[in-house]
C-alpha cells in the first residue's frame, strides 16, 4: 500500500464509461518511446506485405497515398494507462491493403522503421478494425506520433498500432514482438485488462 | 551486503526558496542509509484515488543521520515538480526509494583534482560533491563551471558565493550577463572549459550534469580539450524531468 | 532533432530494486558493435511502457526492463558481458 501525499491530484483525468477499467483520461496526446525517432524519407517510404509463401505486395508512399482513404474516429487506450477519446485520422483500411494478398497464416508481425515490431492475429487486423494512417487530427501525421505513417488498430492497447510502420509479415506460427518479448501481454485487449503477461 | 531498494517513507521537514522557480527540501527518512555525492534518488506521490506518478532528483548534500535535500526546480506543465514546489507542506509525505546510482559519484578519499560543470538545474548533484569535500575536509583541489541563464537563477548562490580554499567558482550566463561580467552572454565554448577547469595533463576527475544537449556539448569539448572519456561522467536531465 | 533520452543513470533506481548492487557502475559491452563502457553511459528511453537502453555507439538495444505489479521482466540479450565490482 502506497503512502498518500496530501494534496497530490496529478494530471487531470477523470471517469467516463467509455473508458476501459484502469484507464484515465487525457486531453494531450503522450508521447511515449523506445528509441530515436527515425525520419523516413517519402521518397524512400515503401509499406510491404509478406506472405507466408514469400510473396511480397508492395505500396510506394505515391501508390499508398492514392488508394481510397477513411476518416476514422476512434478512442484509443494506452497500456501506461492514459485513453483519448474521439481521436480522428485519416488513411487506408488494411482491407484495402489485404484486397489482393493471398494467405492461409493466422499471425501478422507488424514492423517498423527503426526496428520495433508488434504481433497479432491476422484477424484483428481484418473488418474494418485496422488502418494504415498518415493524417491526425486533420494534419500531417508528425514523427513523434509516428509519421510518415503507423498503424491503428484502436481496439487493442496502442503499443500494437506500431509508429513508423515499414510492414507487415504473415506467419504461420506467432512471433512475438518488442514489448510482447519484455513482460507485455501477448493480445492487449483493453477491456479484459490484459497488460502484463498472465493478465 | 547490501541490500535491494525498497520504498520508504519520507516525512518534510522544512522546504526553502533556491530561485523563483526552485525550492530545497528537506526531508525525514527513518532508515535512511546515508549516500555519497552524486546519487540520486526516486520520489513517489500517490494521489488519494491511488493515482501515482515518480520523479527521479539529485541529492543535494550529504546526508545529515536520516535528513536528506533535494532541490527541486518547477517544470511548466509538469507533473510531480509542481507539487514538491508548490503544495507539500512541512509534515506531509512522499516515498523515497535511494540512494541510488553508483557512477556518478565523488569519494571523499579521492585525489584526483576535480571539474564540475553545471548546466542549470545540473547544479544540484555537483553541489552534493561540494559539500562532501568540505565535510571531510579533504584537499583535493575542485573547480567549479555553473552555466545558467542569468544570475537570478543561481542556486545555492550565497553558500558559493563565500571563499573556500581550494574550491575556483567560474559563472557563464547565458541569457544575460551581468555588467562587469568577465564574458558575454552565451553558450559554453571551448575557451570556457579551458579556462575554469583543468589541463588535462592534471588528469581531473570531470562531472558534467544538465540538460541533454548541455551535456552533450560540454562533454564533446572537454574531449577537444584533451580529457579522457574515462574520466568524463555525465548525467542527463531528460525531459521526463519533470 | 530533440534528444529524447536519459542515460544509464536513469537505471539506478528500476535496477536496485532487483540487484543489491550497483549494476550502472558495472562495464558492459554492445552485443551488436562491441563498444564497452558503463551501464551508466548507456542511452535511456521511457520509463514508460519499460525503460530501454540502447548504445550510444549504435542505438541498438542492450538492456530492457519492464515493470509490472509484483514482477519485472529484465532483457540483458544485447549486453555480451556485465563487468561488476563485487565487495568481498
Amino acid at each position: 500500500m502506497n503512502i498518500i501525499s496530501r494534496g497530490f491530484r496529478g494530471r487531470q483525468r477523470r471517469d467516463d464509461d467509455r473508458l476501459p477499467p484502469g484507464q484515465y483520461l487525457v486531453e494531450d496526446f503522450p508521447v511515449l518511446s523506445a528509441g530515436p525517432t527515425p525520419r523516413v524519407p517519402l521518397d524512400r517510404w515503401e509499406f510491404t506485405i509478406d506472405t507466408e509463401t514469400g510473396r511480397t505486395h508492395r505500396w510506394s508512399w505515391e501508390e499508398f497515398t492514392a488508394l481510397p482513404m477513411e476518416t476514422p474516429t476512434v478512442d484509443i487506450h494506452c497500456v501506461t494507462k492514459w485513453s483519448k477519446l474521439d481521436t480522428t485520422w485519416e488513411g487506408v483500411s488494411l482491407d484495402v491493403l489485404f484486397d489482393d494478398v493471398e494467405s492461409a497464416a493466422e499471425y501478422a508481425l507488424v514492423h517498423s522503421y527503426g526496428g520495433y515490431t508488434t504481433n497479432l492475429p491476422l484477424e484483428d487486423l481484418l473488418d474494418g478494425q485496422a488502418w494504415l494512417v498518415h493524417r491526425f487530427d486533420g494534419e500531417e501525421l508528425e514523427p513523434r506520433h509516428g509519421g510518415p505513417a503507423r498503424l491503428l488498430v484502436p481496439h487493442l492497447y496502442f503499443w500494437k498500432s506500431a509508429k513508423w510502420v515499414r510492414g507487415i509479415r504473415l506467419l504461420d506460427e506467432d512471433w512475438p514482438g518488442f514489448w510482447e518479448t519484455a513482460g507485455y501481454h501477448n493480445y492487449g485487449d483493453p477491456w479484459r485488462e490484459q497488460r502484463y503477461e498472465g493478465d | 551486503m547490501r541490500r535491494r531498494l525498497a520504498w520508504r517513507a519520507a516525512r518534510l521537514h522544512e522546504a526553502r526558496a533556491e530561485t523563483a522557480t526552485a525550492r530545497t527540501l528537506v526531508l525525514d527518512v527513518p532508515g535512511w542509509p546515508g549516500h555519497l555525492a552524486g546519487q540520486h534518488v526516486d520520489v513517489r506521490l500517490t494521489a488519494d484515488d491511488g493515482y501515482t506518478a515518480q520523479r527521479s532528483y539529485s541529492l543535494a548534500k550529504p546526508a545529515d543521520g536520516e535528513r536528506i535535500e533535494l532541490t527541486v526546480e518547477t517544470v511548466a506543465d509538469g507533473e510531480v515538480s509542481p507539487y514538491l514546489t508548490e503544495v507539500i507542506e512541512p509534515g506531509d509525505q512522499v516515498e523515497i526509494r535511494g540512494p541510488v546510482g553508483g557512477w556518478f559519484v565523488w569519494r571523499p578519499d579521492g585525489k584526483a583534482p576535480v571539474l564540475l560543470v553545471a548546466g542549470g538545474a545540473g547544479i544540484v548533484p555537483l553541489m552534493a560533491m561540494i559539500r562532501a569535500r568540505r565535510q571531510a575536509g579533504s584537499r583535493v583541489p575542485f573547480r567549479l563551471i555553473y552555466s545558467l541563464r542569468d544570475q537570478d537563477g543561481r542556486y545555492y548562490a550565497d553558500e558559493l558565493r563565500k571563499p573556500e580554499p581550494g574550491l575556483d567558482v567560474t559563472y557563464l550566463y547565458t541569457r544575460s550577463a551581468p555588467p562587469g561580467a568577465a564574458r558575454p552572454a552565451g553558450r559554453v565554448t571551448l575557451a570556457d572549459l579551458a579556462e575554469g577547469g583543468w589541463p588535462a595533463d592534471f588528469a581531473p576527475d570531470c562531472y558534467v550534469c544538465g540538460p541533454t544537449g548541455f551535456v552533450e556539448a560540454a562533454a564533446d569539448l572537454l574531449l577537444a580539450l584533451g580529457h579522457t572519456p574515462e574520466r568524463i561522467r555525465t548525467e542527463r536531465f531528460g525531459p521526463t524531468g519533470d | 532533432m530533440t534528444a529524447e533520452y536519459l542515460d544509464g543513470n536513469a537505471l539506478a533506481g528500476p535496477l536496485g530494486e532487483i540487484f543489491a548492487v550497483d549494476v550502472t557502475a558495472a562495464t558492459g559491452r554492445c552485443a551488436n558493435c562491441g563498444l564497452t563502457g558503463p551501464v551508466a553511459s548507456l542511452h535511456v528511453y521511457g520509463p514508460d511502457p519499460g525503460l530501454v537502453a540502447r548504445c550510444p555507439g549504435c542505438d541498438e538495444v542492450v538492456l530492457r526492463l519492464v515493470r509490472g505489479p509484483g514482477t519485472a521482466w529484465l532483457d540483458l540479450r544485447g549486453a555480451v558481458s556485465l563487468r561488476l565490482d563485487v565487495p568481498e
